[in-house]
């Protein structure tokens, strides 16, 4: 079977016949200046995203992970035993929380974690949509029934910082709350209890 | 020429959004009243989410898709000078559309429908609402096809000529309300209504959300288009100049058609079902349709200069003190602009891929859309009704100053309304919450916040009650107004056959829509997903 190369001819014209119709718009020249300007503008914010995202591996969230919510109190991770801040840090040293949600709290209500240290966020909803957001940080995430919400945060300085849920799940979401106590590294101590690693 | 069936197309169905208009404004005044928390007996969260609900779905969907509507007609018969194709055609669509507002008001207002106005399956709401909202989107697609038709009715008969420029900005918005309401559309018809009816027990929120996101951002063009139609067709004009560009006027409504639609993932940023590379994508594209945002600030600054300096106004800012500012169109012009930069502003910060972590979903989020939406789009129509409603109605404004202070006062509501918001939005401050409930000290620090918000929310009814009466007043008892003469239309050079007619770019969207929501659609049915189950409402 020949397979036909397209025709160099036809593309060349129609790319000239571009050049020609683009040169004869009616471009006012500081129009054609403040063209240039806007996207050089936004070249430079979206370089900068580029940048962070790269070689700092800024990202959102978005970590497509399914799970049945229906079973989370049976699951493997989610379950009663398991929740809350693992006694295991991770291979990389960074410290796994593990959150439920559900009308109108996050299970469990009080976590305290070291400061200055990665802390990743493993949440998963059991019933409706919710958001956790612990207010003037970066940690931020919707909890999409269905789907794990992955998230990691460095908190620098110890206190007691409330994590609110940020997405309307019903008539008592203006009281899902639950308290997250941030304190200093040599301070904190590893919980005892708390579902192992797999 | 406006023949008597497209005065009242647009008649009835401005009478429609602007009542809805005051309406909502009402709902909005309650709702600051009560998430200030300083009056202890409006605390309900019931009555405030039902509120909030209504107050989104009549400002968001009823003002905005009837006033559009009621704009195309009358930009269609006028600009083109042929009457309106197939008037029972209009008629059907318009009733569908009442029938489906009235459907989902019912449980709107009955606190059936608490699911705010971007839904949120699994909360359910009654079976109504979604048919009133689906029927709203079917009404409304009839006068999409009659668009369509009359520009290219006037093409077969007007071979070679250039499309007129308001028109050609309307059939880009009525493509661009075809091409983003079929993602509602299918949500709605494969999801929400066997769900609501109980066919379907249980519903994929990632594949809804998903959906939802496909309409949720381009519909914002949607309502800011028959506002750019004013600034580039209505304001040189009113200003005493003539338009600065029609090729770069006629590039920005492409531009927007085309980059404005598959974007809608960065309301996804924070979401789980979608994962990085496409947020990135969308973000990309996001920030590419500031573009044609930045070429309109600058072609309407330009022509206002024009205008300012043809009379009299000289050295680097004497324009502006030159420009008629008593012209109702041109200081709606100005103060929509100022508030676009500043909602602008807060735009780029959403749209940042990483920076909208600290601001997703607190207070910032409301504060930036009412700039945009209720700011800069809602004045233009608040403008476009002075301008047309003497039009309509055969009678003479019925005051010279009203509009003015009526204008004036949006704008500060506006500004005192929204800055409290965008702090509480650093602060933390969840957007949707009917009253701070949180034993946490740093609540404290949102208090002073509230009481601004109520100030602006108090000056924006007062301003928009104003307006009603002055759409009746002039109804019913301004001075009886003689014909004017019609304008005489600049003759422009034609643009090329590429910003003439929209085949070209039907095709580039549709690359670009399978492109970026192909994979993350289809993933749905290729991953292993679990819905949830149906107890959440």
């Amino acid at each position: 079977m020949q397979i036909r190369s397209p025709d160099k001819n036809w593309l060349h014209e129609k790319l000239a016949g571009l050049g020609v119709q683009l040169s004869q718009l009616e471009i006012n020249e500081l129009e054609r200046k403040w063209l240039l300007v806007s996207i050089a503008m936004i070249g430079l914010f979206v370089g900068a995203i580029v940048v962070t995202a790269v070689s700092h591996g800024i990202h959102p969230p978005g970590h497509v992970e399914t799970i049945d919510s229906a079973s989370l109190h049976l699951s493997q991770e989610f379950a009663e035993d398991k929740l809350g801040v693992q006694p295991t840090p991770l291979a990389d040293g960074s410290i796994q929380v593990r959150l439920v949600a559900g009308r109108y709290g996050f299970y469990p209500r009080e976590i305290e974690v070291p400061a200055g240290r990665r802390i990743v966020f493993r949440m998963a909803s059991m019933d409706v949509l919710h958001g956790a957001h612990i207010p003037m940080t970066n940690m931020s995430a919707m909890i999409v029934p269905g789907y794990v919400s992955e998230v990691v945060s460095v908190f620098p300085k110890p206190g007691e910082y409330p994590m609110l849920c940020n997405e309307y799940c019903g008539l008592g979401h203006d009281h899902m709350w639950s308290k997250v106590t941030v304190v200093a590294q040599e301070n904190w101590r590893k919980p005892a209890t708390g579902g192992s690693q797999q | 020429m406006n023949d008597a069936t497209s005065t009242r197309l647009t008649l009835f169905n401005f009478w429609v959004a602007f009542g809805a208009f005051g309406l909502a404004c009402f709902f909005g005044m309650y709702q600051v009243l009560e998430r200030s928390g300083l009056f202890a007996f409006l605390q309900s969260p019931a009555v405030y989410f039902a509120s909030v609900s209504t107050h989104g779905v009549l400002m968001a969907f009823v003002l905005t898709t009837f006033f559009i509507m009621g704009f195309g007609y009358y930009t269609a018969a006028h600009s083109l000078g042929q009457p309106v194709w197939n008037p029972r055609l209009a008629w059907t669509g318009y009733g569908v559309c009442v029938g489906g507002v009235v459907l989902a008001a019912i449980p709107l207002l009955l606190g059936k429908a608490s699911v705010l106005y971007t839904f949120y399956p699994p909360i359910q709401a009654n079976v109504f609402f979604y048919i009133g909202a689906t029927l709203l989107v079917v009404g409304s697609w009839f006068w999409c096809a009659i668009m369509l038709v009359m520009l290219a009715r006037w093409k077969k008969d007007h071979p070679g000529e250039t499309v007129p420029l308001p028109m050609f900005a309307t059939v880009a918005n009525a493509l661009l309300w075809l091409w983003t309401s079929l993602g509602v559309a299918l949500e709605s018809v494969f999801q929400l209504l066997p769900w609501a009816l109980g066919l379907t027990d249980t519903i994929d929120v990632g594949l809804a959300r998903t959906l939802f996101a496909w309409t949720l951002h381009p519909i914002v063009y949607f309502w800011l288009i028959p506002a750019y139609i004013a600034l580039y067709c209505y304001v040189p004009q009113a200003a005493g100049g003539k338009l600065f560009s029609d090729v770069l006027a006629r590039t920005a409504f492409v531009l927007i058609l085309v980059l404005g639609l598959p974007i809608g993932f960065h309301h996804l940023y924070m979401d789980p079902e979608q994962a990085v590379g496409w947020k990135f994508l969308h973000m990309v594209g996001t920030f590419a349709v500031a573009i044609p945002t930045l070429l309109t600030g600058f072609t309407v600054i330009a022509s206002l200069e024009l205008a300012g300096r043809r009379q009299g106004g000289a050295g680097l800012f004497g324009w502006i003190g030159a420009l008629p500012w008593k012209n109702p169109m041109v200081l709606a012009a100005i103060l929509s602009l100022l508030m676009l930069v500043l909602g602008g502003f807060g735009g780029i910060v959403n749209a940042s891929y990483a920076m909208n972590a600290m601001v997703h979903n607190t207070a910032w989020v409301p504060g930036h859309f009412h700039l945009i939406f209720a700011g800069t789009v809602v004045t233009m129509y608040l403008a476009i009704a002075y301008q047309l409603w003497p039009r309509l109605v055969g009678r003479k404004l019925y005051s010279e100053d009203l509009p003015l202070v009526q204008l004036w006062g949006w704008f500060i509501g506006m500004v005192v309304m929204t800055t409290p918001w965008h702090i509480l939005g650093l602060l933390g401050q969840p957007r949707r919450i009917s009253a701070v409930q949180y034993n946490s000290v740093l609540t404290l620090s949102w208090d002073p916040y509230e009481s601004l918000m109520v100030i602006g929310g108090f000056i924006l009814l007062v301003s928009a009650c104003q307006f009603v009466y002055i759409l009746y007043k002039t109804q019913t008892a301004g001075e009886t107004l003689e014909a004017e003469p019609a304008a005489a239309d600049d003759a422009v050079r034609p643009p090329p056959a590429w910003l003439n007619g929209f085949t070209l770019w039907n095709r580039v969207i549709l690359v670009l829509m399978v492109l970026s929501y192909g994979y993350p659609i289809l993933q749905f049915f290729v991953l292993k997903t679990y819905n949830p189950s149906a107890w959440g409402y």
